[in-house]
């Protein structure tokens, strides 16, 4: 699918930078023309995405780094992948599944993918032990139809 | 980035800014030692200052409404914008939680020391606004 136009940004996986990576997705976003609810959406969705690379793929190190590329294609639509190489998922169903976290000591409500999905139009998940997760999602923005 | 307001049997801490992750533990931290010092019987979070909250929001209502639960306090959530509500709805942390809405703290967001004592038992539109919101 052509590509309108893309943002690629890779940044340490600190949570100082949670902020970050949601507002210059948004910023990258409102080119688009989105409302002002279809950018609380993304904006919550990124920081899902960004906040389990902290929280759960790098655990264990605060090296690693997060890549976030950004496109927009065409009829409105924007494409968000978000990509770790932290410990990865051994199973993706159960790391989906509303309420449930790993990570509860933590108070993680274990609803990071549950916004992602309700967020957004579409959201894939792949990951492989060892090596990482990648995130991608997609949103239709509405915004200037009749 | 948090104000507390103790009054007899009720404690009520503005949050505002940004409740994500980065920040969620400082502010479960503040929250949790001012409960402990007062068991306040309600506990209130006010949203009115916040202007964006994810899932790490949600973790820090979940923990407070079982803090309380140890000891019979309640909480309630005051006055979320409409991307806190979705998320406090999707999450089902309605359900833990009263939510209310004050349309006049809405319409001139006010300091904290300056705001109206809330009515003890609340107004016929305060609850025509929060069934409206169920």
């Amino acid at each position: 699918m052509n590509t309108l136009n893309e943002l690629k940004c890779t940044f340490p996986a600190r949570s100082e930078n949670e902020s970050f990576a949601r507002t210059m997705v948004c910023a990258f976003a409102a080119q688009l023309n989105p409302t002002v609810e279809e950018l609380a959406d993304l904006r919550t969705a990124v920081s899902e995405a960004v906040t389990n690379c902290i929280v759960h793929a790098y655990r264990d190190s605060h090296n690693g780094m997060i890549a976030i590329t950004v496109r927009l294609l065409p009829d409105g639509v924007i494409y968000i992948r978000i990509a770790d190489k932290g410990c990865g998922i051994a199973d993706i169903g159960q790391a989906m599944t509303p309420l449930y976290s790993s990570a509860p000591a933590e108070e993680r409500a274990g609803l990071g993918f549950t916004v992602m999905q309700n967020f957004m139009d579409q959201l894939n998940v792949t990951s492989r032990l060892g090596r990482g997760t990648t995130v991608t999602m997609r949103k239709k923005l509405h915004n200037g139809e009749e | 980035m948090l104000e507390l307001k103790q009054e007899p049997q009720r404690l009520t801490a503005f949050l505002s800014g940004e409740i994500d992750h980065h920040r969620a533990k400082e502010l479960r931290e503040t929250i949790d030692f001012a409960v402990r010092e007062q068991y306040p019987l309600t506990l209130i979070l006010d949203f009115r200052r916040v202007t964006f909250m994810d899932s790490s929001g949600i973790g820090l209502i979940m923990g407070r409404s079982h803090l309380l639960e140890e000891y019979g306090g309640t909480l309630e959530i005051h006055n979320p914008s409409p991307q806190i509500r979705k998320v406090l709805r999707i999450s089902g942390a309605d359900r833990l939680a009263v939510i209310r809405s004050y349309t006049e703290s809405m319409k001139h967001p006010v300091p904290a020391e300056s705001a109206p004592p809330y009515a003890e038992h609340p107004t016929k539109q305060e609850e025509a606004i929060h069934e409206y919101a169920q």
